[in-house]
């Protein structure tokens, strides 16, 4: 309602014809403006204060001032939930047990997500049975923020909708069937019994459909020889905790050897632990071309040929049943395998014998020494079906292809575009099929061969079920909505089944009616695993004394080509990883490569080098490696303990298909992988050229110090004094010795540590296999930048944890001690220093991981201008990353050198095109740890945020802290139990145990640093000759 | 100060029948005369090294310290060697004209106005040093205790390189301010004899109305004892200083008690070599052969091969101390640094630093004019690699074998040096047109004692 209401001004508008009215209406204001007065008069105008050009300035001034005010940051649009979740809590970490089983590596997981993304792998250790997550699977979050990953299905190379997908792909099957024509489904090594029954039912109702299992690393030997001596294709279970003695003849038992994870058991055999009164460890005889991590943890390591470790293989066989002895062995191996046999002989049930070597026959025979041996180490009642892959199927079906027979082919998991050596003509007869279907996350090799390609997920988005032994069933969840349209390759079976169920529904019917046994199916999910106690067993029935005469007959043409996986890229599934292209080889220490291993005599022979440029970058030759018809031009790297007459090279490089430039890395040793056997014949001929390896360690040998990697020999260990074998040194004060340890050689003032946490984290040497996985679960905890080859070749890497590799000059370390101490002259020192720069042909090699010791009495933070870095009430040496100017005197000042400097703005940056630079990659940052930026100093804090939020955790409950609560990322994805971390504070713990243990000691303890890291001596248990 | 009898037998210090006009004209000349096409193209060279370096630091700003030939081990190499043989440089022009000034030596009155320039252009170019290497040099000022609002933070008093900081920055100031009021009388003559009024103004600026009385030269002469009494520690105090930068560390190497007396004499040493360098350019190019005479060189020729041997001395006990000391990372540490990869750094300092000064023993060759020109430069070269063979040899192999690698410089590392050094000439250069270089005030005081006029006629009565 309108207000009619009319106000009068003045009795005047009562006449409204009054000029005054009119007047009013007509003009703004009632009176005349004085503006004459104001402008008109020049000489006021003049005098006033504000003239033109002052009022133009502030009307300019303002504007800018308004329009500066007008400007923000950049925005970055984030959406709130309109319902918000009740499990996701913003700042608080969500774990979710799963699995994961890519095809290569198996093993139970837990994954820590925030806000809803996964960032972390952690080990899931309720369910530990392959051993911990190793540095693959530590990395394989990154994986799935993949910016190359397929984001739909795709026909022909064009983007399609799933339900084009499926309907014609449905119809093209459905006329398959009609016409006979044989499908073959090529995939993984699933190991999922869903999987498996879904197949099942596929096949049921397209009968024209063969399903073959295909491993692009192959232990189809292994299986073949299992199958033969105990009726089922099926690999056994080792648990090396229980072994006194294990022989393994070319098995990299701490690396993918069937499948991985044995590590766990083998590090716990390895700890010196008291049995009737005396300290007892596993004694590990290794026979093997390359130097394996396995043959660098061994106790004795026999470098020979792959013919000769088969002839090893039959001589154990002989001498241990008594049979009569007839091979030629070498004087020292013969040696070395006789002390192997006596060992053997007296460990009984506790003695192993493994073989790496690709043929039936010699997994038979190691089969049969370990049934003679009644060895417990072996269970073949409990199998896994983690590799499963036929080596003749797989042929048969590239055969098929070629031919024509096979007119359809739908891959998964898998490819065998890349993978196989005979790809080409794969990749031609996958062009001719009718059918070409890959079920693949990347539009990788294969794919690109396909005329469809269905997007599958990442194992962190999807459902599943694996059995990883036959007694250990294992759940995979989906642990994020998926980032793509993708669909996993059981669903789309499903949709071509006309199922209504997804897989999902799937795998709970099957586990409720086939695994559960009654148990909660929620239960199960929640820990992500079901242990089913049902077994069956096996009857050993193989008579092998014509494969050990097979052995016996092996010998090479030319050179043996050992080919093997590493520790980082493994097959080559995940090289689009940078985390792991940076990951260093344990052994090598090159990262961003992979390269021919030649022996020091090998090398010599063909005028093949190694060198190193004015900036320590290492360099070497090209070789053109040939094998048959195949040749390959690869970098060498002259390998201490290569066998002489070996040569080995590592798989999975090379890949180019959906993958970065910066990670299109290396040769494609998959060209040689013939007849899916790792050794291969070889010839070698030096090419030019000069390769650039990016290696994270630039000297090799340990030059006979002593106090930093300690060691003794179990015989001393047990019967001297601790005294004796780990001493702790002393300076003179009065003429006194006096323990540096000691108060009254303190330049400084203790504090009082004994209130509240004090953490410290111990290192055992006996039991770091030097697997890695603790350097990338310290990459992905504490957003460390990948800095790229070229970086790492300037000495920049920015790990804050490193696994330093020794080898020894002479044979043994106590070898190298006794030559430097024998040093007499001034002249003698200048050669000896020099010769043991190089590593001994043969070297006994040890593992030290090294980041910030924490020191009590700390260099660093003495020396920083602008106190950046100081001391901790809990014994961290604190890094405030805000406060550095970036002096890098700590750095210089620092004994360890575990600081790492920010040479570049390494994120948001295009130079360091790796995770952090776009934006589906920084999804994996951890939010708990800042990023750090250019000109800032950076190092490990002992996982500061991990130990806070434990003990906040436990405030606001009202309770004590548990032993083992307190984690850093290292020591909880060490499944070694090498790295034990804790609070030295409460007596209880183990960590304050280790403290007091005999074997003790601090890194470079003379200098008297007092550091909060601790190390274990290593004890060896090698033969005393 | 007053003039002191003199003996007949000792040289003249200021030669060529000089009255005190000549002197006046003589070192004026350079001011009033014009530049010749020599010093343009000497300028135009050392103006584009200096444009060239600074290309090489905005560079270095703007893109990071990763620029540098750095890596994880060795975090300091080109930078803090040019920062140190800069400052060593610098030493030489305090100990000419504070200590020398206390001894009554007065030889160094013809050499002391150059010596303090190059010390105080020097000290500038060191100055840079610390700053760039930062890895964010915009936050530079967070090493000066400056109350402020960003939490508790202060500095921590117990780094070496805040020691650096204060040392620096005093001698920096003390340095100027002794050097200027050296300037004021001279500033003052070329002020009374400019015509042009611009000139006239600028000189009588800097002169800071310097009139002449009885109580000016009274006050100026007090000053500069007390001034160069507060100078003289300093010459000793700067570079401990900066020894401790490395002797306070836990390095094989740096971690060294005799670092201080070896840093201060090493500066010496390479400040008059460094001297000798400028003036025998100079007194050739300015004519000023009558005042910086033969003698003179030999005189700092002699301090030169003095400190050279006690460098030389220093280098080898630290040798016999690394043995002494039974520890084997200190052992290892000398032994890499004499046969390692960089004995030729080692070596090259040896042969530059210890060798070649004495040659000095020899009358004829410490003379020679030619050879001491060579000899200087020789014995620059020599302490820069001395600080090159401390920094980075110990560096590159400390305790963990593990982390041992190598360093090489990049384009910007040696850019940002040259650079630095054509800053240096720029700086001199100008210096040596545009101020009196030679402190005439003060060799007018001796030219009725040592000037060779004056002897003769002496002599002859």
């Amino acid at each position: 309602m309108g207000n009619q209401k009319k106000y009068w001004k003045s009795d005047a508008e009562l006449n409204p014809e009054s000029d005054w009215v009119t007047n009013l209406q007509h003009k703004e204001f009632v009176e005349k403006l004085p503006e004459d007065a104001f402008l008109g008069d020049k000489e006021t105008l003049e005098s006033s204060a504000t003239s033109r050009r002052d009022f133009l300035k502030y009307v300019g001034f303002s504007t800018a001032a308004a329009s500066l005010a007008a400007c923000e940051g950049p925005v970055y649009k984030s959406i709130p939930y309109v319902v918000q979740p009740e499990e996701i809590r913003p700042g608080v970490a969500n774990y979710y047990a799963t699995t994961i089983a890519d095809g290569f590596d198996f093993a139970s997981i837990l994954i820590k997500t925030r806000e809803g993304r996964p960032i972390k792998v952690e080990n899931n250790t309720d369910a530990q049975h392959k051993g911990h997550a190793n540095a693959r699977v530590q990395a394989s979050v990154l994986s799935m923020y993949d910016s190359l990953r397929l984001q739909g299905p795709t026909q022909a190379g064009m983007d399609v909708s799933w339900s084009t997908f499926t309907t014609n792909t449905k119809k093209e099957l459905a006329s398959m069937l009609q016409a006979g024509d044989e499908v073959v489904l090529l995939t993984q090594s699933f190991a999922s019994p869903t999987t498996q029954k879904i197949i099942s039912d596929f096949q049921a109702k397209y009968p024209n459909v063969r399903h073959v299992v295909y491993d692009a690393v192959s232990e189809s030997a292994a299986l073949n020889a299992f199958e033969k001596a105990y009726g089922r294709r099926a690999l056994p279970t080792y648990d090396f905790a229980k072994a006194a003695v294990i022989v393994s003849v070319g098995a990299d038992i701490l690396g993918d050897w069937q499948g991985g994870g044995h590590e766990s058991g083998y590090a716990k055999g390895r700890i010196p632990h008291k049995s009737h009164g005396k300290a007892v460890m596993s004694k590990h005889y290794q026979f093997e071309s390359n130097m394996s991590l396995s043959g660098a943890n061994a106790d004795v390591r026999v470098p020979i040929t792959p013919a000769a470790q088969a002839h090893v293989l039959a001589a154990i066989y002989e001498q241990l049943t008594g049979i009569e002895v007839s091979v030629q062995l070498e004087p020292k191996t013969q040696k070395a395998v006789n002390r192997a046999v006596a060992q053997l002989k007296v460990a009984g049930s506790k003695g192993i014998v493994v073989t790496g070597l690709q043929t039936e026959e010699a997994q038979r025979v190691a089969l049969a020494i370990n049934e003679f041996l009644l060895s417990k180490v072996i269970d073949t009642n409990v199998t896994t079906e983690i590799r499963q892959g036929d080596a003749d199927a797989v042929n048969k079906v590239i055969e098929g292809l070629s031919k024509g027979s096979i007119k359809g082919i739908i891959t998964a998991g898998i490819n065998p575009a890349y993978t196989l050596p005979n790809a080409a003509t794969f990749v031609e007869a996958v062009k001719k099929a009718k059918l070409s279907i890959a079920f693949s996350m990347k539009k990788d090799e294969t794919a690109l061969a396909t005329q469809w390609v269905a997007a599958t997920p990442h194992f962190l988005e999807s459902w599943g079920d694996v059995s990883l032994s036959s007694r250990h069933f294992s759940l995979v969840q989906p642990t994020i909505k998926p980032l793509f349209d993708t669909k996993q390759f059981q669903d789309v079976l499903l949709s071509w089944l006309d199922s209504g169920n997804s897989y999902r529904d799937e795998i709970k019917l099957y586990w409720t009616n086939s695994i559960l046994n009654g148990n909660s199916w929620n239960k199960a999910l929640h820990d992500g695993f079901f242990t089913a106690m049902s077994d069956t067993s096996t009857i050993y029935s193989d008579n092998v004394l014509n494969a050990v005469e097979a052995l016996k007959r092996s010998q090479h043409k030319g050179l043996a080509l050992n080919l093997y996986t590493k520790t980082g890229i493994g097959d080559g599934q995940q090289a689009n990883n940078p985390w792991l292209q940076e990951f260093p080889d344990p052994i090598t220490r090159i990262s961003w490569d992979n390269y021919l291993t030649v022996s020091k005599a090998d090398a010599a022979s063909l005028d093949l080098y190694n060198v190193n440029q004015s900036d320590g970058a290492l360099d070497g030759s090209y070789v053109k490696i040939r094998n048959g018809k195949n040749s390959l031009i690869v970098p060498v790297l002259i390998q201490p303990g290569q066998a002489v007459g070996t040569v080995g090279l590592a798989l999975g490089y090379g890949k180019t298909a959906a993958v970065k430039t910066e990670m299109q890395i290396g040769v494609n040793a998959y060209s040689l992988y013939h007849n899916f056997d790792l050794v291969q014949e070889v010839n070698l001929e030096p090419v030019s050229g000069n390769h650039e390896f990016a290696c994270t360690q630039l000297h090799n040998t340990l030059m006979g110090r002593g106090d930093i990697v300690k060691e003794t020999h179990l015989e001393i260990f047990n019967t001297k004094d601790v005294k004796y074998w780990n001493p702790v040194p002393v300076v003179s004060k009065n003429h006194i010795e006096t323990p540096v340890t000691s108060p009254e050689v303190d330049m400084w003032e203790e504090f009082d540590r004994s209130i509240g946490h004090h953490f410290n984290l111990s290192i055992d040497l006996n039991a770091c296999t030097g697997c890695g996985a603790c350097v990338i679960a310290c990459h992905a905890e504490n957003n460390v930048p990948v800095v790229g080859k070229r970086e790492i070749r300037k000495s920049r890497d920015m790990h804050w944890l490193r696994i330093d590799r020794y080898y020894s000059a002479e044979e043994t370390f106590e070898q190298d001690l006794n030559t430097k101490d024998n040093i007499s002259s001034l002249g003698e020192s200048l050669s000896t220093f020099g010769e043991m720069e190089d590593p001994s042909s043969n070297p006994q090699v040890t593992f030290q991981p090294v980041m910030c010791q924490h020191c009590n009495h700390a260099p660093c933070e003495t020396v920083c201008p602008v106190a950046a870095t100081s001391h901790g009430r809990q014994g961290q040496n604190h890094m405030a990353y805000n406060r550095c100017v970036g002096t890098r005197y700590c750095a210089n000042n620092c004994p360890y050198k575990v600081r790492r400097f920010n040479w570049f703005l390494y994120n948001q940056n295009d130079e360091f095109d790796y995770y952090m630079n776009n934006d589906l990659g920084r999804m994996v940052l951890n939010p708990d740890v800042v990023v750090r930026s250019r000109g800032v100093m950076e190092k490990c804090s002992l996982c500061i945020q991990k130990t806070q939020k434990t003990i906040l955790d436990a405030k606001l409950k009202g309770r004590e802290i548990q032993d083992g609560e307190f984690q850093t990322a290292c020591s909880s994805a060490c499944g070694n139990e090498a790295l034990v971390f804790g609070d030295i504070n409460d007596k209880e713990s183990r960590v304050a145990e280790l403290k007091e243990n005999d074997r003790m000691y601090h890194l470079l303890e003379s200098i008297g640093t007092k550091p909060n890291v601790m190390y274990q001596v290593k004890v060896r248990n090698n033969d005393i000759s | 100060m007053a003039s002191h009898y003199e003996a007949p037998i000792r040289k003249p210090l200021v030669t060529g029948n000089k009255s005190y006009h000549d002197v006046t004209i003589d070192i004026v000349a350079p001011v009033e005369g014009t530049a010749n096409k020599q010093w343009w193209i000497v300028f135009g060279i050392a103006l584009s090294a200096f444009i060239w370096g600074l290309g090489c630091i905005i560079y270095t700003i703007s893109t990071g310290i990763g620029t540098w030939g750095l890596n994880k081990t060795v975090g300091w190499a080109w930078d803090i060697t040019n920062f140190v043989w800069w400052v060593g440089i610098g030493h030489a022009g305090t100990l000419i004209s504070a200590v020398l000034l206390l001894f009554r030596q007065k030889w160094r009155m013809a050499i002391n106005r150059s010596a303090e320039a190059m010390t105080i252009f020097s000290v500038i170019q060191a100055g840079l040093f610390p700053i760039i290497h930062m890895g964010r040099p915009w936050l530079a000022y967070w090493v000066l205790p400056i109350p402020n609002q960003f939490g508790s933070l202060w500095v921590n008093f117990n780094s070496p390189l805040l020691w650096d900081v204060f040392a620096i920055s005093t001698y920096l100031s003390v340095s100027l301010v002794f050097w200027w009021t050296g300037l004021l009388p001279d500033f003052a003559m070329i002020r009374d004899r400019a015509v042009k009024p611009f000139q006239k103004r600028i000189y009588g600026l800097l002169s800071f109305g310097w009139s002449g009385r009885a109580k000016d030269w009274q006050r100026f002469e007090e000053v500069s004892l007390v001034l160069a009494g507060l100078a003289t520690p300093l010459v000793l105090s700067v570079h401990t200083i900066v020894s401790f930068d490395f002797a306070t560390s836990v390095i094989p190497g740096w971690h060294t008690t005799i670092f201080p007396p070896y840093f201060v004499a090493g500066a010496i040493f390479s400040g008059f070599a460094m001297v000798n360098t400028l003036l025998i350019i100079m007194r050739k190019v300015s004519n000023l052969e009558n005042y910086i005479t033969i003698q003179h060189i030999e005189l700092m020729n002699i301090v030169i091969m003095i400190t050279g041997s006690i460098v030389g001395v220093a280098y080898i006990t630290e040798l016999f101390i690394a043995w002494y000391s039974g520890v084997e990372y200190e052992q290892y540490a000398f032994l890499n640094r004499a046969t390692g990869p960089y004995w030729w750094a080692y070596w090259s300092m040896m042969t530059c630093n210890v060798f070649s000064p004495q040659f000095m023993w020899f009358k004829r060759l410490r003379t020679s004019i030619m050879f001491s020109f060579i000899i200087s430069i020789v014995v620059n070269i020599g302490m820069w690699f001395e600080r090159f063979v401390i920094i980075v040899t110990s560096l590159h192999r400390d305790y963990l074998p593990s982390s041992w690698t190598m360093f090489s410089p990049t384009f910007v590392d040696i850019g940002i040096f040259i650079g630095t050094i054509g800053f240096f000439f720029v700086l001199f250069l100008l210096y040596a047109r545009t101020f009196p270089v030679i402190a005439q005030a003060e060799v007018k005081s001796i030219l009725k004692t040592s000037g060779d006029k004056f002897k003769k006629t002496h002599s002859d009565e």
